[in-house]
């Protein structure tokens, strides 16, 4: 097992067509870069809107009036069923359906306000449409995971206290949701920032698109690879550390002590906060 | 004559094909502690949780302070309340549930004051002071920054009943409210109730402590099979049972 993991290092490293200089001298590109903060924006932004919409649907989805589980039910329905790298393209060709759009009274009423639909959907917008409404519909069977795993007694503790159905989800239930809620969700926030690179595929300027762009002007394709590759990892590494302590914070009331922190277990380790006495005769004097 | 707080006239409920209410006619009269005894499954709790709509009754009235329980009347007619008029009544009557069903991401003293702020938007500082005093009512004023999960079975019964009576309820319901919990852990519960009661507060009791039953109800009712079998005061009921199945029931149970 050693051996082979020194194997794979020894090729990785002795291999001249991993070309690492020129990874070093990518990394920081200006393009590069200019692609991972699209990257960035992309993820928080769809997630965003897939978390808003999620939450929004979940409830909607267990409302006692049929028509509104059914509208969510048919939404998730169709996001869910189909590839996300086709709702992206046809978001990214709306204009071809619906060259113009407006906003009036429909069947031939007074219209308010009106755009061409090529200027309104820029590939920007097309990638956070598909991103975000597809996440929405994933986002929605995991909120409603966590709302069935809180206890049908919280609802009824609430409800003899005279809170309304929005009062109870939104102070009592998707509170203790979050528990459940989070764990999936970061992986979703990980699997998104992958999926961003689907985006590719019309033409926004993405990290991989970005480092596509460089390696068809120099074929040095194998590193410009890597080099996303890398910021990928990286990104992914933050987002992990950042979903650890977020689970934490909601994980308050659950656990009768919070557990500590690898950093408050580095600095008790290094620090010790309560140096023992050994001995003090004054102690026990008294 | 006063108004009487609860009256239950002929109330049904049924789910699907099983019926676990038939016919429970029972009035209680404000200050009054009626105690519900009853073997499990004779519809004991199901019939407490119609009283604050929690369930909805298929056929009867039920009323509580001469107001019908999730209908409202007009001539002869019974339209069923909006959501927001059921929470306002519900607002009124205090509950107490057999696994205490305390908010598990609030601490004791948020516990308390949640609904206050949020139903009768009563501003956060006095809902805090009232909580206060209210744990302090229950002998638990030195926990109020606990987390539920820090706390034992009989001191969260106890943070539960402060949050019901946050709400300055005029009617109080409790179901089974100690038979979750360590034996010796049921005295402080019921010690805390007994005082509610000595306060003048309207009680219904779904119990199976027939001890507090004797001593504390002014009226005590035995159901069995979804009706009410026999009602009367704790001496005549427990003492001398009229029915035959109650006799049994007391007979297993004392």
């Amino acid at each position: 097992m050693l051996l082979l993991v020194a194997v794979s290092i020894d090729s990785i490293v002795s291999n001249p067509r991993f070309e690492w200089d020129v990874v070093g001298d990518y990394l920081f590109d200006d393009r590069i870069l200019d692609g991972l903060v699209l990257t960035l924006e992309l993820t928080v932004a769809a997630m965003a809107a897939g978390i808003v919409l999620g939450v929004l649907l979940a409830v909607m989805r267990l409302s006692p009036n049929p028509l509104v589980a059914g509208a969510s039910g048919f939404y998730i329905w169709l996001f869910r069923g189909t590839p996300v790298l086709v709702q992206l393209l046809f978001w990214n060709f709306i204009a071809a359906l619906y060259p113009e759009i407006s906003i009036g009274v429909p069947f031939g009423g007074p219209e308010f306000f009106s755009i061409q639909a090529n200027s309104a959907i820029t590939p920007f917008v097309a990638a956070l449409l598909g991103l975000g409404l597809n996440e929405g519909a994933y986002m929605a069977e995991i909120v409603r995971a966590g709302i069935l795993s809180v206890d049908e007694g919280q609802h009824q503790a609430a409800h003899s206290l005279g809170m309304s159905r929005l009062q109870t989800m939104r102070r009592i239930v998707l509170p203790q949701a979050m528990r459940v809620i989070i764990p999936p969700t970061g992986n979703e926030t990980i699997s998104m920032l992958k999926t961003t690179s689907l985006v590719s595929v019309i033409a926004t300027a993405e990290l991989l698109y970005a480092a596509q762009l460089i390696y068809a002007e120099n074929y040095r394709t194998i590193p410009l690879l890597i080099v996303a590759s890398i910021w990928y990892l990286a990104l992914t590494t933050v987002l992990t550390i950042g979903q650890y302590y977020l689970e934490r914070h909601f994980g308050r009331g659950s656990a009768r002590e919070l557990p500590l922190t690898p950093w408050q277990r580095f600095t008790r380790i290094v620090v010790p906060r309560h140096a023992e006495p050994a001995t003090e005769p004054e102690a026990s004097g008294r | 004559m006063t108004e009487p707080m609860v009256r239950a006239e002929q109330v049904h409920k049924r789910f699907g094909r099983l019926a676990v209410l038939k016919g429970v006619s029972l009035t209680v009269m404000p200050g009054e502690v009626t105690c519900v005894i009853g073997p499990s499954g004779s519809g004991k709790s199901t019939f407490l949780r119609c009283v604050n709509h929690l369930e909805k009754i298929d056929a009867g009235r039920l009323s509580v302070d001469g107001q019908l329980v999730g209908y409202r009347q007009e001539g002869d007619k019974l339209y069923e309340l909006r959501e927001r008029e059921v929470a306002r009544n519900r607002a009124e009557i205090g509950m107490v549930f057999q696994h205490f069903n305390l908010f598990g991401h609030m601490t004791a003293l948020q516990n308390v004051c949640a609904a206050p702020v949020q139903v009768l938007g009563i501003a956060r500082q006095e809902a805090r002071e009232h909580g206060i005093e209210l744990l302090r009512r229950v002998g638990l004023e030195d926990k109020r920054d606990a987390y539920p999960s820090q706390l034992s079975g009989g001191q969260q019964q106890r943070v539960a009943i402060a949050r019901a009576l946050a709400m300055r309820p005029k009617l109080m319901l409790f179901d089974e409210p100690t038979s979750a919990l360590d034996p010796e852990l049921v005295g402080d519960v019921l010690a805390v109730m007994r005082g509610l009661a000595e306060s003048g507060m309207t009680m219904i009791v779904v119990t199976h402590e027939m001890g507090f039953a004797r001593e504390v109800a002014d009226t005590v009712v035995f159901m069995d099979g979804g009706v009410i079998v026999e009602a009367g005061t704790p001496s005549e009921l427990l003492a001398n049972p009229r029915e035959a199945r109650t006799r049994d029931f007391l007979g297993k149970v004392l």
